[in-house]
């Protein structure tokens, strides 16, 4: 059985977030993004603070009237006065009434503020996850930005659903309770407080190894994700190619490392927590044994001896739930650390807010690229000094073995990457001043996998147009030939395309992404093997379409089938990154030997 | 988005009970850490035990030497209750996340299993949200709150016969003040299983999202349209934050509720007690021990709250788990099903048909085909006549829904699974590909390919490009392959084909994405090895044309005309389909 690591492969880069010096309760970072959520929420969280506090203000009482109601309300019944006893029965009720108000008032507005919290963090994420380049997300991964967004989150849900409430109640009846402790006898008082000493390392350990599983954890959890992710995308290929028996086998082994990830915190928490319960029951019976001395000596009274052992449960119980609560804290706080560390992450390709305005008179659309070198791995270059100047309304065929470079001359026109050397420009504005928004009012591509959303047809069409009207929709879709199938189906164009587009041929899928180009409009357009599943009356609609759409527009297009070059006024010819060929196809073909006039042959042959 | 409709019965403990099999391997670990738990919590029950005989015994007699022992005996009982504890949670630790493990494992497997029909319906994000949210709620369920239920519930038991028997009147009235916490766990937890089943539902949704999201990063940045996707998660999240709330505030009223019983208890018992005490029914150490013992049963009580909505939780994250293992696997080894241990590969379209699930109009109708083993048959037509569809039933992605499909003289459907596909070998239109190694990738139809048969296959696809990437074939292709060029993703799946050597070859417009001489030299070498095989092949251009024997035209799902290709050149449909009338490519020449 090989492992995890061999079928794997090596990667160039991979994208684990090393774990900086633990400093602190937390780290810099995360205390940073925490302040800056919860920081909105100062006077919810004041309000709640202040609930909590009466609301156990209220319940600590209620053991203190027991005891007065003993030692004052018994005398005065046996001296037949009853009004005593009843005016402290009604006192608890009155306090347990108060704090059940109180307490549900905290539960629902802390309940509120957490999830104020959790909502604000899961937008910032994701806006942040649609910042980061694609070099990015190509190392890191879906499933590892699924994990963050999904499992990551529900850690630190959890912690507010379970943990906040007890906390803040815990440590108020603690405060509390001790408070209490001192102040109804010194002596009995400081022996039940001295039991923070030991617990204080015991969670210094705690704090220290658990930090270390739960950061664990959450990696575990991401490679399950991932792994599960990417094979069930991809199941028609492990059903075709037999792939259920080696997946399980792999996942088996991540979900396995997921186990004993867990199970190493579990056991720590199984010693932290009996710990506690340990050093508060030793307490007791330390109360017991010195209690019991004073009161035979004559130093305190019975009550007070049961009010203090009443006391003590409500002391030691929170407190062991309060180690409940601290786990689920720094399961949260190794999610809050991922995402801190995703926050941190510089968007690879900025986009600046306000960028350069458009020039006077809109994008005419002249592109230049200026000694551009770029590669997508350190040290080799798949374009390197590459100039490329497109006058406005130009179309241009790119053409090319594969793997020649020509779809990253696309991405790099339509700002996917940005180049390690020189620059791409429109209108000679360079692409890197320009705002996100004015960059695809003037750049659109579809790229070489035609995706499709989960969602309607006319959904689909005005992805690239928001506020697109239904007949503008309807117009795209004929200008490629999807007419006659959207209008074949039940729901026309507001039919469901099924999940990402599972519905579709390959070719409808291609259809759609043409139309949704078209739609939008740019004043660049780039067309990266757009038609290739197309049958040839499709394509040949698609290329009519392309004459009209095109006329005053910049063109890229990247095709294979040297039909698309019809439309073209110009044809460069690309071959190991640079241009070889460049010139009219009339004039290309002229030359006899030439690049584009054996590719022509040769495709005129296959014509058969 | 979500498919399953949420069961009329949501919520009710069925399918959390169905997940036993799960739980049985290790129901003595289940009952040890029951018995744990208990005992933990008799041990701290009777410290205040120990209480009352200190105040009733050494105390009144101011007798200090017998207060040691009683020391010593709550010391011991503190000791045995931490004790416990620890033997639990160890316990604990192994046998619930087996637990989770097992049921996720066979979540993952059953996943596998299920039809390609099934995905096609599904959003991964659901089906992601049952296997890891839903199933830490399921473990939680089952390492604690199915064990304190029990507990809880003995714990109040065993206090409350403790009370009767200190003093009857006061235990009875104990009892009738808590007996309303059975009602209000009645009316809340209906509500708790609704809003339960719709967190756990948005929840799925949202990961949905975000995997779209991810998937679709180039689409959105193409067109700049991020803004639209954020605004598409936030009203989603927004959903998520609405039902959260909605069980926010649940969860404020019922555990407001819950406070509040215990303690009105205490008042009864401080009134009616301290009046006992008074007329010299009860000893005031009896009524110290009684309040003490209340203070135990204030714990089960407000327990209650987060254990009901735990059970609530975990039977809906059941129902939801359920749901998978119930998905019909409607593609699967028939009773009496066979190996073929070697295939000549005749395969037989006999009045086949199919009809996509949930849709009514047949995307095949009556397609009647044979190819002989070494015959290559290409099939034509426009997009969206069905031919991906009908390649796809060669291997049993989906089920002929009329006719059948033969492989040898034998009904594919009497093979067993593995065989068949064994024996055929595909190449999808959009290569899949995995983000593990080159040669994991190639090897996914036969583990046992030795390093000789992928290098020719890599040879044939023309995919020497694989030598120069930094670690040859043991580099690790980017997720889906998007680290290769489109060219060098559909060459790699090509001579992943060919290395699972194959009787029958079906390849779904393999050399779209190639250019003009690639293609030609994929061509060439797949003409070597075609006639060694049966091939069917999806096909949009002439000169793939060229490698089949005969040519199939299927139109609208009907297969109109077969025969040679230059039999067919007099059709206009066929010639239109291909476009070999050349009336549009003349303007350069
Ligand atoms: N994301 C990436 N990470 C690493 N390398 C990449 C990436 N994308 C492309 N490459 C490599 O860069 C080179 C050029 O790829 P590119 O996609 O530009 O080729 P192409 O000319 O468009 O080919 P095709 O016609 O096959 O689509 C190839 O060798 C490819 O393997
Ligand atoms: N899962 C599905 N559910 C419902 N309809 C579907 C599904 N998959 C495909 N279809 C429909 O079935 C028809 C045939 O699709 P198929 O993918 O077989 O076409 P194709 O001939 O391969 O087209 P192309 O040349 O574009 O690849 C199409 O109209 C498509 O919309
Ligand atoms: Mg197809």
């Amino acid at each position: 059985m090989s492992t995890v690591e061999s079928w794997h492969g090596i990667a160039a880069e991979e994208v684990e977030e090393i774990p900086l010096a633990w400093t602190g309760l937390l780290r810099r970072r995360t205390r940073h993004l925490l302040g800056s959520l919860g920081a909105p929420h100062r006077r919810a969280l004041i309000g709640v603070a202040t609930a909590v506090l009466l609301s156990n203000l209220a319940a600590t009482a209620i053991p203190y009237l027991v005891g007065i109601g003993i030692d004052i309300g018994i005398p005065a019944v046996r001296r037949g006065d009853y009004v005593p006893i009843a005016a402290i029965a009604s006192a608890i009720v009155a306090c347990a009434l108060l704090q059940a108000l109180l307490y549900r008032v905290f539960v629902a507005g802390s309940g509120r503020v957490g999830q104020e919290i959790l909502l604000e963090l899961r937008e910032r994420v994701f806006a942040h996850f649609q910042q980061l380049s694609l070099a990015f997300h190509e190392h890191y991964t879906t499933g590892r930005m699924i994990a963050r967004l999904t499992s990551d989150l529900e850690s630190i849900n959890e912690m507010f659903a379970l943990g906040l409430d007890t906390l803040v109640n815990a440590v108020l009846s603690i405060v509390g309770v001790g408070v209490v402790l001192l102040v109804l006898d010194l002596p009995l008082g400081l022996v039940c407080l001295s039991g923070f000493v030991p617990l204080w390392f015991l969670t210094r350990w705690y704090q220290r190894e658990s930090s270390a599983a739960y950061r664990n954890n959450r990696t575990a959890m991401a490679r399950v994700i991932v792994q599960f992710t990417e094979s069930l995308r991809g199941i028609r290929a492990v059903h075709a190619f037999r792939r259920q028996a080696r997946n399980d086998e792999i996942f088996g082994q991540l979900s396995e490392g997921y186990r004993l990830s867990m199970s190493r915190s579990f056991k720590l928490l199984g010693v932290y927590w009996p710990g506690i319960v340990l050093i508060g029951n030793l307490t007791t019976a330390a109360v017991l044994l010195y209690g019991g001395v004073r009161v035979i000596d004559g130093a305190m009274q019975v009550g007070v001896l049961a009010s203090f052992v009443l006391y003590l449960r409500r002391f030691f119980e929170p407190l062991a739930e309060v180690s409940q609560f601290y786990d689920s804290f720094q399961a949260a706080a190794a999610g809050f650390e991922k995402l801190a560390g995703v926050l941190d992450e510089r968007p690879g390709v900025p986009m600046p807010a306000h960028g350069a305005p458009p020039p006077a008179g809109g994008w005419r659309g002249r592109v230049d690229f200026n000694n551009v070198r770029f590669g997508y791995r350190d040290g080799i270059d798949v374009l390197s000094g590459f100039d490329l100047h497109i006058p406005a309304g130009q179309t241009v065929a790119l053409l090319g073995a594969t793997g020649a470079g020509k779809s990253t001359v696309a991405r790099l026109l339509a700002r996917f990457y940005d180049p390690l050397d020189g620059e791409v420009a429109i209108d000679a504005v360079p692409l890197t001043d320009l705002a996100e928004t004015e960059l695809h009012r003037a750049v659109a591509m579809v790229t070489q996998e035609s995706f499709v959303f989960s969602g309607t047809i006319a959904e689909n069409i005005a992805f690239g147009s928001p506020g697109a009207s239904q007949s503008e929709i309807e117009a795209a879709a004929k200008a490629v030939g999807l007419d006659s199938f959207a209008e074949s189906l039940e729901g026309g164009y507001d039919s469901d395309v099924g999940k990402q587009g599972s519905r579709l041929s390959a070719g409808q899928r291609q259809l759609i992404a043409l139309a949704r180009a078209f739609l939008a409009d740019p004043a660049v357009l780039i067309l990266d093997e757009a038609s290739s599943s197309l049958d040839a009356p499709m394509e040949r609609q698609v290329q009519s379409a392309l004459a009209t759409v095109l006329s005053g527009r910049t063109a890229l297009i990247i095709a294979h089938r040297l039909s698309t070059v019809e439309i073209a006024d110009r044809v460069l010819v690309l071959a190991a990154g640079r241009i070889v060929e460049d010139g009219p196809p009339g004039e290309l073909l002229a030359q006899r030997s030439g690049h584009y006039a054996s590719l022509y042959e040769a495709w005129r042959e296959s014509l058969l | 988005m979500t498919e399953a409709e949420p069961e009329q019965d949501a919520g009710s403990y069925r399918s959390l009970w169905r997940l036993r099999s799960f739980v049985r391997p290790y129901s003595r670990q289940m009952l040890f850490m029951l018995a744990c738990a208990a005992l933990a919590v008799a041990a701290s029950t009777l410290i205040p035990l120990v209480l009352e005989a200190v105040i009733d015994g050494p105390i009144r007699h101011g007798d200090r030497a017998a207060l040691v022992p009683m020391f010593l005996a709550a010391l011991g009982l503190g000791l045995l209750e931490a004790g416990l504890i620890v033997a639990r949670r160890q316990v604990q630790s192994v046998a619930v996340l087996k637990i989770e493990r097992e049921i996720r494992d066979g979540l993952y497997t059953r996943l596998q299993e299920l039809p390609v029909e099934f995905h096609d319906r599904w959003q991964t994000g659901q089906l992601l949200s049952r296997t890891t949210t839903d199933l830490g709620t399921i473990r939680r369920f089952l390492g604690f709150g199915a064990i304190f239920f029990i507990v809880d519930g003995l714990q109040y038991i065993a206090v409350m016969a403790l009370l009767i028997v200190t003093y009857p009147p006061l235990g009875v009235i104990s009892v009738l003040t808590t007996l309303p916490v059975i009602f209000l766990a009645k009316r809340f937890g209906a509500s708790y299983s609704r809003i339960s089943r719709q967190l756990q539902d948005q929840q799925g949704d949202l990961a949905t999202l975000t995997e779209e999201a991810a998937t679709g990063m180039r689409v959105v940045k193409s067109f700049g349209r991020g803004p639209l996707m954020q605004e598409r998660f936030g009203s989603s999240a927004r959903v998520l934050r609405g039902s959260a709330l909605d069980m926010v505030r649940l969860r404020a009223r019922f555990w407001g509720w819950l406070t509040l019983i215990p303690n009105i208890t205490m008042a009864a018992a401080v009134l009616v007690g301290g009046i006992a005490v008074a007329h010299g029914s009860l000893s005031v150490g009896a009524l110290v021990a009684f309040t003490t013992l209340l203070v135990l049963v204030q714990f089960p009580i407000i327990d209650l709250g987060w254990i009901l909505s735990m059970a609530k939780e975990a039977a809906t994250a059941a129902d939801r788990v359920c749901e998978i293992f119930d998905a019909p696997l409607t593609v699967r080894d028939r009773p009496g099903a066979v190996a073929l241990p070697s295939a000549k590969g005749r395969l037989a379209f006999e009045h086949v048909g199919f009809t996509f699930p949930g849709t009514r109009a047949a995307v095949l109708r009556d397609v009647n085909l044979v190819i002989e083993p070494g015959e290559t048959v290409a099939i034509v037509g426009l997009t969206g006549s069905g031919k991906s569809t009908l390649v796809s039933l060669t291997t049993r992605l989906y089920d002929v829904t009329a006719g059948r499909i033969t492989l040898d003289g034998r009904d594919i459907r009497d093979l067993e699974i593995e065989s068949l596909r064994r024996h055929v070998a595909m190449v999808f239109e959009e290569p899949v590909l995995f983000s593990m190694s080159v040669r994991e990738n190639l090897v996914l139809g036969r583990s046992e390919a030795c390093d000789d048969e992928i290098e020719e296959a890599l040879e044939m696809a023309q995919a020497g490009f694989v030598r120069d990437l930094p670690w040859d074939l043991d580099t690790r292709i980017g997720e889906q392959g998007l680290s290769l060029s489109g060219g060098q993703r559909q060459r790699l799946a090509l001579a992943r084909a060919v290395v699972a050597r194959p009787s029958v070859l079906v390849l779904d417009d393999p050399l779209s994405a190639l250019d003009v001489s690639t293609e030609a030299l994929v061509e060439e070498s797949l003409a070597r090895v075609l006639p060694t095989m049966t091939g069917l092949l999806v096909v949009h251009r002439p000169s793939t044309v060229a490698l089949a024997d005969r040519v199939a035209l299927l139109q609208e799902g009907t297969l109109v005309a077969a025969g040679t290709h230059h039999e067919l050149m007099n059709r206009p449909d066929y010639a239109a389909v291909l476009s070999v009338e050349r009336d549009t490519t003349t303007t350069a020449s």
